[in-house]
């Protein structure tokens, strides 16, 4: 758990939704690993169908994995910084509020701890993070 | 610059793998995880032609996702490291960059 003079800073890109592909698991073992040894995350970035891991609409068996509660949670214990793709989000029907509003939708669908934003942010994730490793199929 | 290859297909499924090592310098390593570790398993048609290539770079394999799939570590190829999640960050951390193969 020691902050020490190892430590990196992650950024996670996820490219694949929920429940379908090993991904999403494959990157949350990995954040949690990193953070158990005292790295930072300095963000996750959801981008592709990677954006249906936002959803709070999903209700999963009570025997299997809340897939996006554990990023919700996760998120909340280390505060972390999860960021959605807006145009891929729209694409698939993840919205908050302000964007529910905008485009007439009767209802919000974004988790606890994710937010909309853009490319950007991947890019900049590039670039200040020490180490960007990919999620996908 | 020594860097991570991560592979998630079996050999059998995907080139992926066969991609990766005739695309690694030596002195890189490849990390197989998820359905990849199926590449490990000594005795297959493809364990000769990844001994071969471990003369210039260092195999690994995640072994949760091994057992997940039923297979021990004693089954997995004579020379290939078998890591846990926290071997799996310590490894993107003693690379200089991680190229997931898809």
């Amino acid at each position: 758990m020691d902050q020490d003079e190892n430590a990196m800073k992650f950024a996670l890109l996820i490219n694949e939704g929920p429940y379908q592909h090993q991904a999403i698991d494959s990157a949350y073992h990995f954040a949690k690993a990193a953070l158990d040894k005292g790295h930072e995350i300095f963000r996750v970035f959801f981008y592709h169908d990677g954006v249906n891991n936002a959803t709070n609409m999903a209700v999963p068996p009570q025997d299997d994995r809340n897939i996006t509660q554990q990023w919700s949670e996760l998120a909340k214990a280390h505060d972390l910084d999860l960021v959605v793709c807006i145009a891929a989000a729209q694409r698939r029907g993840i919205l908050d509020e302000n964007e529910a509003e905008r485009q007439g939708k009767s209802c919000a669908n974004l988790a606890d701890g994710f937010r909309i934003s853009g490319l950007g942010q991947l890019i900049e994730a590039g670039i200040i993070a020490d180490r960007l490793i990919t999620f996908g199929d | 610059m020594a860097m991570l290859h991560t592979v998630n297909k079996s050999v059998f499924e995907r080139s992926t793998l066969d991609s990766c090592i005739s695309m690694a310098k030596a002195g890189s390593s490849i990390l197989l995880i998820e359905d990849g570790v199926v590449s490990a398993i000594a005795g297959t048609a493809a364990a000769d032609r990844i001994s071969k290539a471990m003369e210039n770079i260092s195999f690994y394999v995640l072994g949760p996702d091994l057992r997940a799939r039923g297979m021990s570590e004693d089954r997995v190829i004579d020379g290939i490291k078998v890591v846990d999640y926290e071997g799996y960050v310590d490894l993107t951390t003693e690379h200089d960059n991680i190229q997931s193969w898809l």
